[in-house]
């Protein structure tokens, strides 16, 4: 079946939902068109998954769990792209800008004012919001002037690369902001890791178990808020958008200030994953905002399934750990093959591997499960 | 006085070359088939790194340059047959394919070539005025520039090709309905948009050094240029090149280099949000 709006009773007949609370409302929400997978199966599966994903760092020593935890930092980044590109339609090529924005952000703050008092998560929180803030004025600016298709990956690329550009040239001392020093093409480095306010001294949030933890609970927690934004009206129209601006249009809903928010939602996103990497290896270089670094995740979302948050969450991972091992024989054959990767995608299976596969294993389990 | 205005006309002229070179080769397949090639840095580096080959083995630059567009544009056509002409119907999806192209490119370069080449020095020396010096080279490309859009101009509107290449991009159906083979036109085409990247990477091989992410130096620009100029080439990206060839030599002579491309890059947002289609979407409006 189509994923849209027919059949979804939440756009046209919210009266009988409002009776229920609204906690019982969102929490219908985990389940609906717009995501895959529903019933007791999947769920049980998706438990599963958690409880092993908890109990993995028993089995494993610190440094490869710190590593794994390197794979959770970008899942942020890909869900928001998949809300973008897979459920408003809009391709954007330059999330490394909220990437890097965000991480440099966090850098320049912790740096200048400390990490004490749990001040890392105030500064998370903020330099999330100021990737949030480049996404609102950058989205305004293309959805206003209703740019559509191509050119939004384009000027979003553009932005990124000139991120890019301007970083590398401030390896001078007068590029400082406070006491941080950009350094230009080497990277911002020295700035704290994640901490948590505790009794009886804080909880440095070093590349090791307990990172890992909190960053599972993280991707758990963004997981299912998406599926349940994406399953609510918000969502639904997203998907009318993709299918159809004008209709949408007019049925009445205001297309452009959707797509702005879905921007917004995913440049935070990208920008939640530039902080939790620069907290994660204590550093952050110019680099990730490269032409490289900006195809990633387009491959990861790509690969999985852009239009299903959860085939883009098993593809991205996939992806990444498929990156990492083949890094071990130099870093420009992983790329080589990410590229193959990427063009065979698009010509053989454009839906996505994972969505197309989760579809065809659905199909061989009758309905009930999956869409 | 006039040694300041020669230096300013000059700026402008430099990066107007630049532009209109870098940017015909993408604004051709982007105007008429509504792709845009990411790989296009990519063509533009093997133009450069086949110039400077046939360069050392001693034909002369002009030969040498032909020969880099000429291979850019076979492997074009190449890619088009196998890959492009599959995803003309899902415009998103083409863009991503180049650009996985445009890895593959960049990457197999460094692991085949190195990380570097041996390059080509610029020729015929230079010329002083008001005591600055200027390369003579770069006066030729600017004179280049002109006569590439000329070219264009005449090939797209004086010749059969022309006539044909532009019906097939109006109303591909009619235009086969009339026995055009449109498939050969849109390989034609796309050959057409990667010779002139490759052209571009050869004509100015002898002023840059040759890396394999050379690419990557010119293609903000040229996009930057055809998001502002819109669809048609002769109406949008050439006037498009000139204006913001104004900004960029001024914004590099105010504060430098860097500037000059953050400075095409806030027009490109300004841009967009008042003329969504562009320079030629605007001057063009009302007649379509």
């Amino acid at each position: 079946m189509k994923p849209g709006l027919s059949g979804h009773p939440s756009l046209v007949d919210v009266a009988p939902m409002a009776r229920q609370s609204a906690l019982k409302l969102w929490l219908s929400r985990l389940e609906g068109p717009q995501t895959m997978g529903r019933g007791r199966g999947f769920w049980t599966g998706f438990a599963l998954v958690v409880l092993a994903a908890a109990a993995y760092p028993q089995f494993a020593d610190g440094w490869t769990v710190g590593n794994t935890a390197y794979f959770l930092v970008w899942t942020f980044m890909a869900l928001g792209l998949s809300v973008i590109w897979g459920y408003a339609g809009a391709l954007s090529f330059g999330q490394t800008a909220f990437f890097g924005l965000a991480g440099y952000a966090y850098g320049v703050l912790t740096i200048n004012f400390g990490a004490a008092y749990g001040f890392t998560l105030i500064a998370l929180v903020l330099s999330v919001g100021v990737a949030a803030l480049l996404a609102l004025v950058l989205g305004y600016f293309m959805f206003y002037g209703r740019v559509t298709g191509v050119f939004i990956g384009i000027v979003t690329l553009a932005v990124t690369l000139v991120f890019q550009a301007f970083m590398a040239q401030t390896a001078g001392p007068e590029w400082a902001i406070g006491k941080a020093r950009l350094n230009g093409f080497n990277g911002m480095s020295g700035m704290p890791p994640l901490t948590i306010p505790w009794p009886g001294g804080e909880i440095m949030l070093y590349a090791d178990v307990a990172l890992y933890y909190v960053l599972l609970g993280l991707v758990v927690l963004v997981y299912l808020g998406l599926r349940m934004l994406l399953n609510a009206p918000f969502g639904n129209v997203l998907v009318a958008i993709r299918e159809n601006p004008d209709r949408a249009e007019m049925l009445g809903y205001e297309v452009r200030r959707y797509q702005l928010l879905a921007f917004i939602l995913g440049g935070a996103l990208a920008g939640l994953s530039g902080v939790l990497y620069t907290a994660w290896g204590q550093y952050i270089t110019p680099s990730s905002m490269s032409i490289t670094a900006a195809a990633l995740p387009v491959i990861w979302v790509a690969f999985g399934g852009r239009k299903d948050i959860t085939a883009t969450l098993i593809g991205t991972l996939i992806v990444i750990a498929v990156y990492q091992s083949l890094t071990i024989y130099g870093s420009q054959y992983a790329i080589v093959v990410m590229g193959t990767v990427l063009v065979l995608t698009v010509l053989f299976a454009p839906e996505g591997i994972v969505l197309s596969a989760a579809k065809r294993v659905s199909r061989l389990f009758g309905k009930g499960r999956g869409k | 006085m006039f040694a300041t205005a020669f230096s300013f006309l000059y700026q402008f002229g430099d990066a107007f070359a630049f532009l209109v070179i870098a940017s015909m080769g993408l604004a051709i397949i982007f105007g008429m088939m509504g792709v845009i090639n990411l790989a296009h840095g990519e063509f533009i580096t093997c133009g450069a790194y086949v110039t400077a080959t046939l360069a050392q083995k001693g034909l002369p630059l002009p030969l040498a340059i032909l020969g880099g567009a000429a291979c850019a544009g076979i492997i074009g056509m190449i890619l088009e047959i196998t890959i492009i002409r599959r995803l003309y119907h899902r415009p998103l999806d083409s863009i991503v394919a180049t650009w996985g192209i445009s890895m593959i490119a960049t990457q197999g370069v460094l692991i085949v070539l190195g990380s570097t080449m041996q390059g080509v020095g610029t020729p015929l020396g230079s010329f002083s005025v008001g005591g600055y010096s200027y390369s003579t080279y770069r006066l030729v490309l600017m004179a280049i520039a002109v006569l590439l859009l000329l070219g264009l101009y005449l090939l797209f509107y004086h010749t059969r090709f022309g006539v044909i290449a532009r019906a097939t991009i109006q109303l591909p159906r009619m235009a086969r309905a009339t026995g055009v083979d449109t498939s050969r036109i849109y390989t034609l085409t796309f050959g057409l948009g990667a010779a002139l990247a490759g052209l571009a990477g050869g004509l100015y091989a002898p002023t840059m050094t040759l890396v394999p992410t050379m690419g990557s130096t010119f293609i903000v620009e040229s996009f930057v240029t055809v998001v502002i100029g819109g669809g048609d080439i002769f109406m949008g990206a050439a006037p498009a090149a000139a204006i913001l060839a104004v900004i960029r030599a001024g914004m590099t002579a105010w504060q430098g280099q860097l500037f000059g491309q953050i400075g095409l890059l806030l027009t490109v947002i300004v841009v967009i949000r008042l003329m969504p289609g562009g320079l030629s979407g605007w001057l063009l409006r009302g007649r379509k």
